[in-house]
């Protein structure tokens, strides 16, 4: 077990106007660690999450990225093709509305595809057996593999999307509240798969989500935002069971419990 | 070769000799960037945009008193357009034309790639309506060029992979997206893909130009340039299981001409030039 | 055998004849005078000027008369004009403060220094067909006496007392070089004096139709007819060999301001947003059009969502030509068949696939 970090934030900041953002967070991600960012609406989860992501250039501080080859990368001093290399091949980046994940126009089996003919990939019987194959890793029915996402159900598409990200072996996924906007029993079996998949693929996470107890069941580590900034972090279980900060432990005690 | 007078008031080839000059560095480029796009200031000319300004603007600007012009619409000569084409050129520039591909310097054309091999004294000026190969899937300009910058064609083959997952084949006839010194990806212009494979290597220049797009791009003397397949679905031409009514040949483009409404069709080649000499040849040796 | 059909040259030559003879009409019909076109079709001529980018209403008048009257076609043969023209100078902006206003109304204001002055206009016509002038002869005797003697009191322009007022954003001169759309290839994101010139030459239904549609809810942007002026502008140059300005004459622009919907700008401020609109002669329902369509396409700068055509940059300035888009559209009555043969090439191959397969798996 590789005791470099994957990712080493530090201090970045991106505000749209004061408490609007994020500011100065701070935090190390380990290989296979999955850390949530939970939050309120407007705390500035997702806005962190996009700078991590590259998608979102910050005000100010820094994020380094050690890759496959173990160079670490300065993400912003990167070239734009570079970052959208990274995005493609040891990232994933799974988004709460399936829609601005996947091509709604073309089959299931292309968008599995997609990155593999992106990266040269060039023989279709393989390309669609690969296809079927995440296909059935994700439980999604591979007789389904010719039609088009519009057909697939909410929780499908998410395992679909789930699929199309995980093609090319990322070693660390990006998730914007991906069981948000589901069925409770969708959700259920969701969060069961991506902690079947987390465990086996030794994944490291950094998800976003408002739902605790997503967080709890997926997160090790947690990261606790209030308008912009981090009030608390530490491991999922003690931050939840046992709140320091007055905010976490409005937040923990508002959950409605069964 | 000998050249007539042109047409009173006009510079030679129409164009004024700076936007020639600008068309001619855009041809560079193009040409020391294989395959790559170039946006260009394109004039209006008595034609209307998508009638081949591009190409006129190209040939225009290339043409000169001891070329030899030859431009065919569909592989003929005598298409109205081509001919019409033809004209224009004879009045604005006296140059010699011809119907004869083996004695042509400069042919413009218009979806076809003339049968019979070019040579390295010869140019090829192909009408290009869309230049942007990956505009069927992605509307946005700013975001293709980016595509072009990064080499970001997996939305090609996902085409190609819809196509064989929906018919079981390849669904592309003509335009059919190539990749050029394996580099950029590029359009061909409407041609059919029976004539992909004359680009592959040729020893003419091969210049594109887009009017009403306002783009040229150019594929250099032996360059490769390869179709864009699967391995298990490689790509292939088109096979026609008659031969042609007139001269009888089996190798080359067939347009089919309806006969009768009783379903009756014959088949005859596109390249006019081609069908011409063969049955010349053939009743030389009778 | 199949003998190949030969003679487009003739036919051509055929057609070309027929044209013209159609153009000319019955030979019992006195022949149009470009000048009878110039005078009496003054409003098709302004249009024809404005898309064709060039100012010379007797150039129009014959591109229409040439045209039969197709304004589109005109437009064309008065860009392909152009492009033999050479280009000796440009001119310094027009001063449309310093216009001899014909016209001049404003909806926001009832009264405003300068008046409200209605010109020449169909506005308050009630259209119904005047057969009197089915029949040839004399115009209706006008009481000259009424038409509205020269307004002398100054226009204060409806934008800078909103501006004096701090109420409305200014239009910023940034100095730097204007772009020249017929000279350079479009680049987007584009720049707004691109914007600009490709409005002016664009189709004016077109821009009618997108204005509209920001009116019905597509990108919406609340406007008011802030200033609409019609009249004479000085066109001046200042060459280098003299080193001052030479006026070289006078042109007739139409010119509209629209006050849009104020926003809260970056500096804090709350102000109102504005589009602009300008064309040649008397093109109201043009400049109005355009003004509405700068307005949409400033959506960008104001961090406005961007959903609907109108505010889509690349989608109206690529479409917004009729000499690209009528030669593109028009371009498919040229032969295709070597495509459309490849197609039924194709298509047979497929059916023939499916048929097989289909057979096979029913036996």
């Amino acid at each position: 077990m590789s005791t470099q970090p994957l990712l080493q934030v530090r201090e970045i900041t991106k505000l749209y106007a004061a408490n609007k953002g994020c500011a100065d967070v701070s935090f190390d991600l380990y290989p296979g660690e999955v850390l949530g960012i939970v939050g309120e609406s407007g705390s500035g989860k997702s806005t962190l999450l996009s700078c991590l992501s590259a998608r979102l250039a910050p005000d100010s501080g820094s994020i380094h990225y050690h890759n496959r080859a173990g160079e670490s990368l300065d993400l912003y001093s990167l070239s734009e093709s570079r970052q959208r290399q990274l995005q493609r091949t040891e990232w994933g980046i799974v988004h709460q509305h399936a829609r601005d994940g996947l091509r709604m126009g073309v089959s299931g089996g292309a968008n599995i595809g997609e990155r593999l003919m992106a990266t040269g990939e060039r023989h279709y019987g393989n390309l669609r057996g690969t296809a079927e194959q995440w296909m059935s890793d994700v439980e999604l029915d591979i007789d389904r593999i010719d039609d088009k996402p519009t057909t697939y159900s909410g929780g499908m598409q998410q395992r679909l999307q789930i699929a199309r990200n995980l093609v090319t072996h990322p070693r660390l996924v990006f998730m914007d509240e991906p069981t948000g906007g589901l069925d409770v029993s969708v959700q259920a079996r969701l969060l069961d798969l991506l902690r079947r998949l987390v465990t086996e693929l030794n994944l490291a996470v950094v998800i976003v989500t408002h739902d605790l107890a997503v967080a709890r069941l997926l997160a090790q580590r947690l990261i606790v935002m209030r308008r912009g900034e981090v009030v608390e972090t530490g491991l999922t279980d003690q931050v939840l069971d046992d709140p320091q900060h007055a905010y976490t432990q409005l937040l923990v005690s508002s959950v409605l419990t069964p | 070769m000998s050249s007539s007078p042109i047409r009173a008031g006009y510079n030679f080839a129409y164009l004024d000799e700076q936007t020639k000059r600008m068309i001619r560095r855009a041809l560079l480029k193009a040409v020391a960037i294989p395959g790559y796009q170039v946006p260009f200031g394109g004039r209006e000319m008595p034609m209307p945009y998508g009638w081949g300004t591009g190409g006129m603007q190209v040939t225009a600007a290339v043409i000169g008193h001891d070329d030899c012009l030859k431009v065919i619409d569909q592989g003929a000569d005598d298409t109205t357009n081509a001919v019409s084409i033809r004209a224009f050129f004879r009045d604005l520039t006296g140059v010699e034309t011809t119907e004869q591909t083996e004695e042509a310097t400069l042919i413009q054309t218009r979806h076809r790639i003339p049968e019979k091999p070019l040579r390295e004294d010869q140019i090829l000026i192909y009408q290009v309506p869309i230049p942007e190969p990956l505009r069927f899937i992605e509307p946005s300009e700013v975001e293709t060029r980016k595509m072009h910058a990064l080499e970001d064609y997996g939305v090609m083959h996902i085409k190609l992979y819809e196509d064989i997952a929906q018919f079981g084949h390849i669904a592309t006839a003509y335009g059919y997206p190539v990749q050029v010194n394996g580099r950029f990806v590029m359009d061909p212009s409407p041609i059919p893909k029976f004539d992909n494979p004359k680009m592959d290597n040729s020893p003419a220049l091969q210049l594109f130009g887009a009017g009403r797009e306002k783009r040229i791009y150019a594929v250099p003397p032996y360059t490769d340039v390869r179709s864009l397949d699967f391995e298990d679905h490689p790509f292939e031409v088109q096979r026609w299981e008659a031969s042609c009514a007139i001269c009888g040949s089996e190798e080359s483009f067939l347009d089919e001409v309806v006969m009768d409404d009783q379903g009756h069709h014959e088949f005859i080649c596109s390249d006019t030039d081609y069908c011409r000499t063969r049955l010349a040849q053939q009743e030389e040796s009778a | 055998m199949y003998v190949a059909v030969k003679g487009g040259e003739k036919a051509i030559r055929a057609a070309h004849e027929l044209l013209a003879r159609r153009r000319r009409g019955s030979e019992e019909q006195p022949e149009l005078a470009v000048a009878q076109i110039e005078e009496q079709l003054s409003l098709a001529v302004d249009r024809v000027m404005t898309e064709g980018s060039v100012y010379d209403p007797e150039l129009a008048a014959l591109a229409i008369k040439q045209a039969a009257g197709d304004l589109v076609e005109a437009i064309f043969l008065l860009r392909a004009y152009r492009t033999t023209l050479n280009r000796f100078y440009s001119s310094e902006p027009i001063d449309t403060d310093a216009m001899q206003v014909e016209r001049r109304i404003s909806a926001t204001y009832k009264d405003l220094p300068g008046g409200q002055v209605l010109g020449s206009t169909f506005d308050y016509t009630h259209r119904l067909l005047d057969f009197a002038l089915l029949a040839e002869g004399e115009a209706a005797e006008s009481n000259t006496d009424e038409v509205a003697e020269r307004v002398e009191e100054s226009m204060a322009r409806v934008s800078q007392l909103l501006e004096q007022e701090g109420l409305m954003v200014h239009e910023t001169d940034t100095e730097s070089e204007p772009a020249d759309i017929t000279r350079d290839p479009p680049t987007y994101p584009s720049d707004r004096s691109a914007r600009m010139q490709a409005l002016v030459r664009g189709d004016e239904g077109f821009l009618l139709a997108l204005g509209y549609s920001t009116q019905r809810g597509y990108g919406r942007n609340h406007p008011f007819a802030g200033e609409i002026r019609i009249g004479e502008v000085d066109v001046s140059i200042v060459p280098e060999e003299l080193g001052f300005e030479v006026e070289i004459g006078s042109i007739q622009v139409s010119e509209c301001e629209m006050v849009n919907g104020f926003t809260r700008l970056e500096d804090g401020e709350v102000k109102f947003t504005r589009g602009y609109g300008l064309g040649f002669g008397q093109c109201e329902r043009k400049v109005m059009s355009m003004a509405l369509v700068d307005r949409a396409l400033q959506a960008a700068e104001y961090d406005e969502e961007i959903k609907s055509p109108a505010q889509q940059e690349e989608f109206v300035l690529s479409h917004c030509d009729n000499v690209e888009a009528a030669g593109f559209v028009s371009h498919l009555k040229l032969p295709h068949y070597v495509d459309f043969q490849s197609e039924l090439e194709l298509i047979r191959r497929i059916r023939k696939a499916d048929a097989a397969s289909q057979e096979e798996e029913q036996s």
